[in-house]
């Protein structure tokens, strides 16, 4: 059964990010996008990571693609669909094959170790995915946590400084 | 369920889609959503390899993925919005001005 439902969400989420890149219009595009952050939220949640998929719909989903689908909004692009392959679609093609047969050759003549940590299934479901996330977050990780916090206050001002009418 | 080859295989397959878009479209946008859907594959692959080591570590560095994320998204749709004041298009082939 749950096989079933993984092949069901992984045809969505392959037929939707194909829709991503053959989609004239950029909304449409944006709308698959979203479809295929909904798939990966679903694989999160089947992976026992519940708080992941929360920030997946919320932050990726929620905010980004509302960024974008404003900013597409914003600028109203004409849709001219004479020029919008070129030759490079042959080439691009061939890069993006060879990089999935590049991928699939290793992931199937590489060993994944066997588990190593102390997070098993049980025990997360146990004490709670978003309770051991914050714990290493506020323990193990927090410098890097810190650091994120300056990154985010760079791209606010980069934003502003961007947006303004004159550069 | 122990399928940790298909979450990977699922990735790699996400991962190929969007660096096609990314070679093949010429809108910045889209361009800019097939950066998103690959980064998102590669969040797949943390995940799923996380939850097979029972180690969070990979969660976590999915976290912070998504916050570079959020700020890269912030601060390209302002370049895309500031070269659209300026050029009156996103077409990638016009943004040329650094090509030698």
């Amino acid at each position: 059964m749950e096989t079933l439902f993984f092949l069901i969400i992984t045809l969505v989420a392959i037929v939707s990010a194909i829709l991503v890149i053959t989609c004239k219009n950029p909304i449409n595009s944006a709308l698959s996008l979203i479809m295929t952050f909904f798939c990966l939220a679903t694989y999160y949640v089947m992976l026992d990571a519940p708080f992941m998929a929360a920030v997946q719909v919320m932050v990726y989903a929620g905010a980004i693609m509302v960024l974008m689908v404003f900013t597409i909004m914003l600028l109203n692009i004409r849709v001219d669909a004479s020029k919008k392959h070129s030759h490079k679609l042959f080439l691009g093609s061939i890069i993006g094959f060879f990089t999935f047969f590049n991928i699939a050759f290793v992931l199937f003549k590489s060993h994944v170790a066997m588990p190593t940590g102390p997070y098993s299934v049980d025990m997360i479901k146990q004490i709670g995915h978003t309770e051991l996330i914050g714990k290493e977050i506020f323990t193990n990780f927090l410098l890097p946590f810190e650091i994120t916090s300056i990154l985010l206050l760079v791209a606010i001002v980069g934003a502003v400084i961007l947006a303004k009418k004159k550069i | 369920m122990e399928n940790l080859n298909g979450y990977l295989i699922v990735s790699a397959i996400l991962f190929s889609i969007g660096t096609i878009g990314v070679l093949t479209r010429k809108n910045a946008i889209v361009i800019f959503m097939c950066i998103e859907l690959m980064l998102n594959a590669v969040n797949l692959t943390f995940v799923a390899l996380s939850r097979h080591l029972g180690n969070l570590d990979g969660q976590i560095f999915v976290f912070f993925i998504m916050t570079v994320a959020a700020a890269e998204a912030a601060v390209g749709l302002a370049l895309i919005i500031a070269f659209f004041n300026n050029k009156e298009t996103i077409d990638v082939d016009d943004i040329n001005l650094m090509k030698w």
